[in-house]
């Protein structure tokens, strides 16, 4: 089965494992990722404006062109653009004024947008379209040993409105894992800010943040931590050196995208491409655990 | 042709100065159907009242307009005045020209042109008004009282010492309520159960008292003064009579599942006494976990009894008792905390609601009232007390102020720190809220005296790290976050109706607010009753509220029981809805439409009005598609009329 697909940028280079693994981990279930064309931005870089039309015009530019390519609804791997196209689809639903706002910044598309595609991110459709039953039935490598923490950031449960599990206390992705064969651990700070992109200017907030994130996992015995957001995998794994620096007690922690764990679970391997992606070596704790 | 006088008011300047008395006196002297009109300074005064009366007299008037204030003020004086000539009190009629005249009207020529016509409808609406009597039915002088906690006692308790029969409808197996499971009582710290035990032997022990327990109300009909009230009693597998309370049934019963009265914290089996004092004090079986009713799996403690009190082969009685009114003392529960799962509760042992910490500070509680933690039974050093756990928050759980959890956290912190002289409690809250006697006098000794530290704000969440609880907060004074490493996290639960009163009202047709508690005839004027006649309220259910709150209400409804039991009829106002047999084609439409079960179609397939229970809203009359259902004196015939004077 096909599912159009919005990649947005990372995804194209940073995260390239991340569709990677998503790609090849939903084959072994009889899905398709298929990329929407003609996509650009989903606009997040303008959050940090306080125009708040602004901010809506790229990811209404994205959802009209799904429109006009007939397709109902776009699936999202990364965290931030889900939020993003979610809260934009939202700004303009229901709301003819801010519809016709927006549609008066798109007469380059020759075609006004009228509110039709859904957005999903791959997790829900996890739980609820292909089920976690159905994860766990078809999985050929259990994560059998493996301590694993699901760290949520915000995105994929604020503002509460596009929260996609209960926005205090989610659990879509402990269950994701649990169907892997892994033994997900609750630990306390999975819905913390990251520090975001104060890792830009000032990265000791990040650095802080991160390590607090990463030690309260590592007290209740995790071994490795998930997470769907790029940014926020950016900075718990690549400020993990600098944490290094500040905290002598710490111990370094790989951390993956939760696709990259159903793709070794569901029997498709790990690509050494992917390990390139990450700073703090994922391979040794998989090794470690007999799953590659 | 009715002979029918007019009575304009001065009202001082109120009326005159923008109504011309004299002239409107002089002009409708020759209105068609007025027999008489006269003008005067004060119409409700003494003299006024006077003039009307001889008037009445002189003339030979069957029927009066009386030109001046809003009904609302002083229709009850001039229709008492002419109630004392002898003319029907419904014979009189208002026109309202102060409030939707004079006073909202400064030209005098405008507010004459509009006072002329005022009167004019008023008179036209007298020409057709009827002579009434008051609705009157036969009362049946016993009082049903539903929910067995304090307010219920109380009410029970008042209303059968003042002679009338009462019974009292419990679900649970024993009466106490909430009340019963608390350890002492705020202000004053005295025991809850010292002071609610002597209550409740009084209530089992009253001639007036009967008392089913394991019951529930399955359904009501008839009216104020004529209840039929089906009622549903669970089976009594273990005779009162028999029984010698020797316990034997209850070592022998292999069930064993989390006690109510101690909220989860201790195991009773399924055949139990609720808790040493219970009313009645006498074993029940829980039927949803006694594995007794299948002969072959069990039947221990039939095999225990020595005096064979057990009969397993008892049947639920329904049966249908007569009363005159109903007391609805239905009480609350607690907000449950799974619904806030950042706290918690059910997965940390050590995270309780606010009844659980009861138990465990109640002497008779799980612990002996030694302050122990239910997790590995350590003495707690350090407790978190969270208030507003689900109030005031409108956006996720319950928008209102639960009233009470200011004051009990506070004594919860007082007595654990009594317990305990080197612990420390935190109290976590948004306002504290102390009004009432010597309340906040407690509050200002808890943190003066017993050294307990307040944090203004918000918990966000809780969470387990080695044996201690990390309470994450946000102090809005200092602007800081605030973490805690406790020992124990006590909840202050917002209040909510009691479960399964939601279902009892609707099957009452009792009005709720949006949280479900019960609605009060007019909130400040009428709390004691519903807009239902007949029903009165009390306690909890009607809104959070303490204990002296609860006996006050409590007894106040009693007293309006009281005050209508001391009656031998019930009466109310004849302004209701009729049907024309003629015209009404039993459509049903009016049935549907009136709020009070007051339209039922009769053998006949016609839509009858029971007068009784009839507030004469007027809701069925316009619904009415034939014109058969007519408001007594307020007929469409009157109000076309009354039309036709204004747009003539």
């Amino acid at each position: 089965m096909k599912l159009p697909y919005y990649p947005g940028c990372t995804l194209k280079a940073n995260a390239k494992h991340f569709e990677d693994s998503a790609q090849k981990a939903l084959e072994k279930l009889d899905y398709q990722l298929e990329e929407m064309k003609d996509w650009v931005c989903c606009g997040t870089v303008f959050s940090m404006t306080s125009d708040d039309l602004m901010l809506q015009l790229s990811s209404i530019r994205n959802l009209l062109r799904a429109e006009k390519q007939d397709l109902k609804e776009l699936v999202t791997l990364c965290s931030m653009c889900y939020n993003t196209l979610k809260q934009s689809k939202d700004f303009v639903e229901g709301d003819l004024d801010n519809l016709e706002k927006v549609n008066n910044f798109m007469y380059m598309e020759e075609a006004e947008y009228k509110g039709q595609v859904e957005i999903y991110h791959l997790l829900t459709l996890l739980r609820d379209r292909i089920k976690f039953e159905t994860v766990k039935a078809e999985v050929t490598n259990p994560l059998k040993g493996l301590k694993v923490g699901a760290y949520y950031g915000c995105l994929l449960v604020r503002p509460q409105k596009f929260a996609i599990d209960d926005f205090e206390a989610p659990t879509i992705m402990e269950d994701l894992v649990e169907s892997l064969g892994a033994e997900a651990i609750d630990f306390q700070f999975k819905l913390e800010c990251c520090g975001a992109y104060q890792t830009i200017t000032k990265k000791n907030i990040s650095v802080k943040r991160a390590y607090e994130i990463l030690d309260s996992a590592q007290r209740v015995g995790c071994d490795a931590i998930i997470t769907s957001c790029p940014l926020c995998a950016y900075n718990l794994d690549f400020l993990q050196k600098e944490i290094e620096k500040e905290y002598v007690d710490f111990q370094t922690i790989p951390i993956f995208y939760f696709t990259e764990l159903m793709a070794v679970a569901l029997g498709v391997g790990w690509n050494g491409e992917w390990t390139k992606k990450h700073d703090v070596d994922p391979e040794p704790i998989l090794i470690e655990k007999n799953l590659i | 042709m009715k002979r029918i006088g007019v009575f304009i008011c001065h009202c001082g300047v109120n009326i005159a100065d923008t109504v011309d008395v004299e002239l409107l006196t002089e002009k409708l002297a020759d209105y068609p159907g007025i027999a008489h009109i006269e003008n005067y300074m004060f119409m409700c005064s003494d003299p006024g009242q006077n003039l009307i009366k001889d008037a009445v007299k002189t003339h030979k008037l069957d029927s009066v307009v009386v030109a001046a204030c809003s009904p609302t003020l002083h229709e009850s004086t001039f229709q008492n005045a002419i109630a004392e000539v002898d003319v029907n009190k419904y014979q009189l009629e208002i026109g309202n020209i102060r409030e939707q005249c004079s006073w909202v009207h400064s030209n005098k020529e405008e507010g004459t042109r509009k006072a002329e016509l005022i009167i004019k409808t008023a008179v036209e609406k007298a020409k057709l008004n009827q002579s009434l009597d008051p609705v009157s039915a036969p009362l049946t002088k016993r009082v049903l009282i539903i929910g067995g906690g304090i307010a219920g006692i109380q009410a029970a308790l008042d209303i059968a010492d003042g002679g009338y029969e009462v019974v009292l409808v419990e679900k649970k197996p024993s009466i106490g309520g909430h009340m019963i499971q608390l350890s002492e009582t705020f202000p004053t710290l005295d025991c809850s159960q010292c002071i609610l035990t002597p209550k409740m032997v009084q209530l089992g022990k009253h001639k007036n008292i009967k008392l089913y327990v394991n019951s529930e109300v399955e359904a009501i009909g008839g009216f104020m003064g004529n209840f039929k009230v089906t009622i549903k009693r669970q089976p009594q597998y273990v005779d009162p009579d028999k029984c010698t309370l020797c316990d034997d049934c209850t070592v022998a019963c292999p069930v064993v599942v989390p006690s109510e009265y101690d909220e989860g914290l201790t195991y009773r089996k399924a055949i139990y006494v609720p808790f040493p004092q219970a009313i009645p004090a006498s074993y029940t079986i829980d039927t949803e976990n006694c594995l007794g009713f299948e002969p072959i799996a069990c039947g221990e403690c039939k095999k225990a009894c020595l005096a064979e009190a057990i009969d397993y082969d008892k049947k639920e009685e329904i049966f249908i008792e007569d009363f005159g009114a109903v007391i609805l003392a239905t009480g609350f529960d607690l907000y449950p905390v799974e619904n806030i799962p950042e706290y918690g509760y059910g997965k940390y042992l050590d995270v309780l609601n606010g009844l659980q910490f009861e138990r465990i500070l109640s002497a008779t509680g799980p612990t002996g009232g030694k302050m122990l933690r239910p997790s590995d039974g350590k003495v707690p050093k350090e407790i978190v007390f969270i208030q507003c756990s689900g109030s005031r928050d409108p956006e996720r759980h319950k928008p209102y102020c639960s009233k009470i959890c200011c004051m009990y956290t506070l004594k919860h912190a007082k007595l654990y720190k009594h317990k305990v002289h080197d612990g420390q409690p935190y109290i976590f809250y948004i306002d504290i809220r102390s009004g009432g006697k010597r309340y906040e006098e407690f509050i200002q000794e808890g943190v003066s005296e017993d050294g307990i530290v307040y944090i203004r704000g918000k918990v966000a969440k809780i969470y387990k790290e080695g044996d201690k609880m990390i309470v994450h907060g946000m102090d809005t004074l200092t602007g800081h976050k605030v973490k805690i490493k406790a020992d124990m996290v006590v909840l202050a639960q917002s209040i909510v109706p009691s479960e399964g009163s939601g279902k009892l009202f609707k099957t009452l047709k009792l009005g709720t607010d949006s949280n479900g508690f019960m609605s009060e005839a007019h909130p400040k004027l009428r709390p004691l009753e519903s807009l239902q006649s007949g029903f009165y309220l009390a306690g909890a259910g009607q809104g959070p509220k303490d204990i002296p709150d609860a006996v006050s209400q409590a007894s106040g409804a009693a007293a309006k029981v009281l005050a209508l039991m001391s009656n031998d009829e019930v009466q109310h106002e004849p302004i209701i809805a009729t049907v024309d047999e003629n015209k009404c084609s039993g459509c049903s439409v009016c049935i549907g439409t009136c709020p009070y079960g007051a339209r039922e179609l009769n053998e006949d397939r016609i839509a009858a009005v029971n007068d009784i229970l009839c507030e004469g809203c007027g809701a069925c009359i316009s619904a009415c598609p034939s014109g058969a259902s007519q408001q007594k004196n307020l007929t469409d015939d009157q109000i076309m009329k009354m039309i036709n004077v204004i747009i003539n």
